[in-house]
This record gives structure tokens, sequence and C-alpha cells, in this order.
């Protein structure tokens, strides 16, 4: 990929990226939100999460495909024990990736 | 004595946002460091890569680009799975907006740079609590910003040491989602929200190619989660 491509490329993505965070800020400081909005907007980082969750260890291949006893799905059950236990991110992501490579190299 | 009145208190100020950013900086390190290897075995360079952190600022975002970037995909298609995956950043600001009425244009451009699922988290509830001030939640965005960009330019340096698929770098994003999605889980209603967002985009992705399926299905789990919770206000009468 040449220089140029690759720049318009990351100023691409960042523009998506930035206008998504702006827009809400810019619009919604100045009034309040009605309630139901609220109560549906709190659900959204769950549902968001889980999505990319389960289609990250339950999905495998190209064309993809369900592959519900892999690897990466039963790595998944210890580290996200580790998670709702430790409530730590990097050590979460630490024992994760460390089960995920003993795992690897077990199988 | 009153500057040193003073002093104490923007200390203990400045404190705060550091202690609140702590826990943040601590996840970058290690996830930083994985995209940065990442993005090295795909051929970029230090500078690609801390243009894309500096630029961009997404983390999971950043990894899909960098494996799409592996598999020779276009451009533009990177571009739009990027918005896809970064539209649920629209639903976390309009979230903090609650707190941020009446504050400048200025201050909102600059803050609007730094909300990532994990300062939002942070900032969230700081905010509920009561007592944060903007530039408090300013600063937690912008000291985990810098560590981001620190630990990928990190990871891109490392990379050219380490063998590709070692160490579990493979399972970072991973671990980063179930860890994000386990601080999420605060209750019944959230779990089944979870289970049905999941299953649902797991369904989607399986009938339809392409990468809308994690939009769809979080917007359809997020309502279906959202009928639940005034199904069941209602069946206890609050709002009968």
């Amino acid at each position: 990929m040449l220089k140029t491509q690759y720049l318009l490329l990351i100023v691409g993505m960042g523009l998506v990226t930035y206008i998504p965070r702006y827009l809400p800020l810019f619009f919604l400081a100045q009034k309040n939100l009605p309630r139901w909005f609220i109560e549906w907007l709190d659900m959204i980082p769950v549902a968001i999460l889980s999505a990319l969750v389960f289609s990250e260890i339950f999905l495998s291949g190209s064309p993809r495909h369900l592959d519900i006893l892999q690897t990466k799905s039963l790595v998944a059950i210890p580290t996200f024990i580790i998670a709702l236990k430790t409530k730590s991110l990097g050590g979460t992501v630490i024992s994760g990736m460390i089960l995920f490579w003993l795992a690897e190299r077990l199988c | 004595m009153k500057e040193m009145r003073l002093f104490v208190k923007q200390f203990g100020f400045a404190l705060e946002s550091i202690k609140a950013a702590w826990p943040i900086c601590l996840g970058y390190l290690p996830l930083g460091f994985a995209f940065g290897v990442l993005a090295q075995k795909a051929g970029l360079d230090l500078l690609d890569i801390a243009l894309m952190s500096i630029l961009v600022y997404a983390g999971s975002s950043q990894f899909i680009a960098v494996a799409m970037l592996s598999s020779a995909a276009a451009p533009l298609s990177i571009i739009l799975t990027t918005l896809v995956v970064n539209l649920r950043h629209l639903l976390m600001s309009s979230s903090l907006a609650v707190y941020l009425h009446g504050e400048s244009r200025r201050f909102l451009s600059v803050f609007a740079y730094g909300v990532t699922d994990e300062s939002f988290a942070v900032n969230l509830v700081k905010f509920r609590e009561g007592g944060w001030h903007r530039y408090q939640a300013l600063a937690v965005n912008q000291i985990t910003n810098f560590t981001w960009i620190g630990s990928t330019i990190l990871g891109g340096y490392t990379g050219q040491f380490i063998l590709a698929g070692s160490y579990g770098i493979d399972y970072a994003l991973s671990a980063m989602f179930l860890c994000l999605l386990s601080f999420q889980l605060r209750g019944r209603l959230y779990f089944l929200t979870a289970i049905i967002s999941g299953a649902s985009a797991i369904i989607i992705s399986l009938i339809f190619p392409g990468n809308g399926f994690i939009i769809i299905a979080s917007l359809f789990g997020a309502t279906a989660g959202f009928a639940l919770k005034r199904y069941a206000q209602r069946k206890k009468g609050l709002y009968a």
C-alpha cells in the first residue's frame, strides 16, 4: 500500500471515528434527553460488547462459519471468570493471552 | 498560605484523575503493545502505527483495520467497517452529554476526541457519583490517550523481535472485549440483553456477508433489553 493511500485511509478512519464521538456532545449538551432514550442508551454498551465477543469467539474462517468448541471459545471461559473476579482490564488481557498461548501449544 | 492551599487542592484534583485513569492505562499497555506487534507484522512502520493511534484512537477498529490490511481489503471497506464499529460512541457521547450541559464548543470538540469505551465507563461512573469536574474527565481522556499511543509504538518497535502468533497476542482483542463485557453485566436484565444481542449477532452474521451484523444485532439486542425492562417495570406496577 502506498504512503499517500495509507494516509488517506487513516484520515478517513479518523473522521468516521471522531464524528460519532462529537455529534451527540455538540447537539445534546444543550438539552435534556427524554427518560426512555436514556434507558435505551443504557442497554447499548452491553449489547455491542456482547455482539463483538460472540462473533469473535464462536465464528471462524472465511467464509465464516459457526465453531462453538474452538480454542478461542474455551479459553474465553477462564478469561471471563478472571475478568469478573479481578475487574482488571490489564490483568484480564494478559491472563487471556497467556491462557490462549498455552492452550494452542498443548493442542 | 493561600497559594499553598490552592496548590494542594489542584494537586488533589489532578491526583484523582490519575487514580481514575490508572486502571485503564494498565489495560492499554498490553493491548496497545499487542496491537503494535500485529501492525508491525502487517507491514506498518513506527510512523504508520503512531499516526494511526493518534488520528484514529480506537482500539478495536485499529485491530480490525490491521487484520483487513493483512488480507488486502480495499481502504473504503476498512473505513466503512471502522464507522460501523465506532457508531457505538454515538451512544456513549450521548450519555456523557447529560453531564456536559452548556460547555463551550471548543471544550466539547477536544473532549470528543478522547471518548472511548474505557474513558466513557470511568467518567460516567464519576459523573454519576457527583463532584467530577469536566477538566478531570478531560484529563482521564488524555492520560489514557497518551498511554495508548505510547504502548502501540512500543509494540511496533518490539514486533521485529517477536514471532508472529506467539505469546497469545492474537487473543488480546477477545480478552479485552470479554473484560469490558463483564463490567456491563450489572444484573439479570443486562445478562439477558447480552445473550439476545450475542445470539442474534451470530445468526445475522451467518446469513448475511459483510460486517454490518454487529450494529444491527446491537440495536436489536438493546431494544429487546429495553422492552424487557419496561415489561418488568409494568409487571411491578411502577408504570400502571
